[in-house]
C-alpha cells in the first residue's frame, strides 16, 4: 500500500511541477505566499501562478496577479484564494476560469475570457457563486 | 502517510466541534465601476436564489440564514475599507506602436524617436512585465525579405528594452512580415504606418 502510494506520487510529481501557467504575480506586499503541492513559496513579483495554486496573505499582505487572459486579481490581507481552473486559448480568447475566495477579500477586473465566454467565468465563496459579465468588483468572504 | 493526510481534516473537525453553533460565514459582493467609468454586471447565486448587480457600488450580502440581501455602498466607504487592496491592483495591460524608416530594422521614424522615452518611462514603473514584441513591414519587397525585416525590427526593439533595465518576467520577439498590415494595401505599395513594431505589455 505504502509503496503503491509512493509510486503514485513519483509518477505524478513531474506532472504537478509542469503545471500550466495561469498568470504572474505583479504586486506583492507583506506576508504573501503561493501554496503549491504542499509547498509555501514567496509570492514575489515575477513569480508564475499555476492552475490549482492557492494564494495566501497574512495580516499585512497584498498580492496582485495578472492572468494570461488579462484578468487582474488582487488579494487583500488575511485572504486565501484558490485558482481552481484556468484555461485560455490566446488565439481565440476562449477559455474558462473558476476561482474561490476561501477567506478574506479579493478585487477582480475581468479579462478576455469574460468577454468571449462569460458563462465560463465563476468566482465563489463558501456561501455564494458569482457569474461575471465583464466587470470590476470586490468579494469579501467570511466575518 | 494516512496520518498526515487525515490531520487537516481532524483539525477542521475539532474547530467545528469546539464552536457549538458556528455562525455561518456571510459574503459581501460589491460591484465597482470599470476603469473607463462603465459598469458591468454580476449574477450572484446561492441555494436560496439568484440576483443581479448592475449599478456601481451596489452590494449583495449572503446573510447567516443564506438569504441574499441587496444594498448599496459608496466610493468613500470602498476606499476606506479596500483602498490598500485596490491600490495593489496590477497595471492594466497596454500596447504601444513604434514605426520604422523604410527598409530599416534599427532606425525609428522621427515621431517614434520622440515617443521612446515615454514608453521607457512607463515600462520602468512595472515590477514584473511580460512583454511581447511583434514586428511588421509594408508590402514593398518579397515576402521572405519582409519576414526577415520584421523579425529584425522586433529584435532591435527587444534589445533596446532589455538595455533600459526594465524588470521583465518575460520578453519575446516575433516577426509577422507583411501579413498583418495596419492599413490594407496592394502588394508593392509603401505604407509608412505598416512599418511598425507593436509592444504588448502585460
Amino acid at each position: 500500500m505504502r509503496s503503491a502510494l509512493l509510486l503514485t506520487l513519483l509518477l505524478f510529481t513531474p506532472v504537478i511541477l509542469a503545471a500550466d501557467q495561469a498568470g504572474t504575480i505583479k504586486t506583492s506586499e507583506g506576508a504573501a505566499f503561493i501554496l503549491r503541492a504542499g509547498l509555501k513559496l514567496p509570492a514575489n513579483p515575477g513569480e508564475r501562478v499555476n492552475v490549482s495554486d492557492s494564494i495566501a496573505t497574512g495580516a499585512d499582505g497584498l498580492v496582485g496577479i495578472t492572468l494570461l487572459d488579462d484578468t487582474r486579481l488582487t488579494a487583500g490581507p488575511d485572504s486565501t484564494l484558490e485558482l481552481r481552473r484556468f484555461v485560455f486559448d490566446s488565439t481565440t480568447h476562449v477559455g474558462s476560469l473558476d476561482a474561490s475566495v476561501k477567506r478574506g477579500s479579493l478585487a477582480v477586473i475581468s479579462g478576455k475570457i469574460a468577454k468571449t465566454s462569460p458563462e465560463k467565468v465563476t468566482f465563489s465563496t463558501s456561501t455564494v457563486t458569482l457569474g461575471v459579465r465583464g466587470t470590476h468588483f470586490i468579494i469579501k468572504a467570511g466575518n | 502517510m494516512w496520518g498526515i493526510l487525515l490531520l487537516p481534516a481532524a483539525v477542521i473537525a475539532a474547530a467545528l466541534f469546539t464552536q457549538p453553533q458556528p455562525p455561518q460565514a456571510s459574503s459581501t459582493i460589491i460591484l465597482l465601476p470599470d476603469e473607463d467609468g462603465s459598469v458591468g454586471s454580476l449574477i450572484v447565486s446561492n441555494e436560496s436564489g439568484q440576483q443581479a448587480l448592475n449599478t456601481a457600488y451596489s452590494t449583495m450580502q449572503s446573510g447567516d440564514s443564506g438569504e441574499l440581501s441587496a444594498g448599496t455602498t459608496s466610493a468613500e466607504s470602498v476606499a476606506a475599507e479596500f483602498g490598500a487592496m485596490l491600490d495593489a491592483t496590477p497595471a492594466a495591460p497596454r500596447s504601444f506602436t513604434v514605426t520604422f524608416q523604410s527598409g530599416s530594422a534599427d532606425t525609428l521614424t522621427v515621431q517614434s524617436q520622440r515617443e521612446v522615452d515615454t514608453i521607457k518611462a512607463y515600462l520602468l514603473t512595472l515590477p514584473a512585465s511580460e512583454i511581447s514584441v511583434i514586428g511588421h513591414t509594408d508590402r514593398v519587397g518579397s515576402t521572405e525579405d519582409n519576414d526577415q525585416l520584421s523579425r529584425l525590427r522586433a529584435e532591435s526593439v527587444q534589445r533596446y528594452i532589455q538595455s533600459t533595465g526594465v524588470r521583465t518576467s518575460s520578453i519575446e520577439a516575433a516577426g509577422r512580415g507583411e501579413r498583418e498590415p495596419l492599413i490594407e494595401t496592394p502588394d508593392g505599395v509603401a505604407e509608412p504606418r505598416n512599418r511598425r513594431v507593436e509592444i504588448r505589455v502585460r
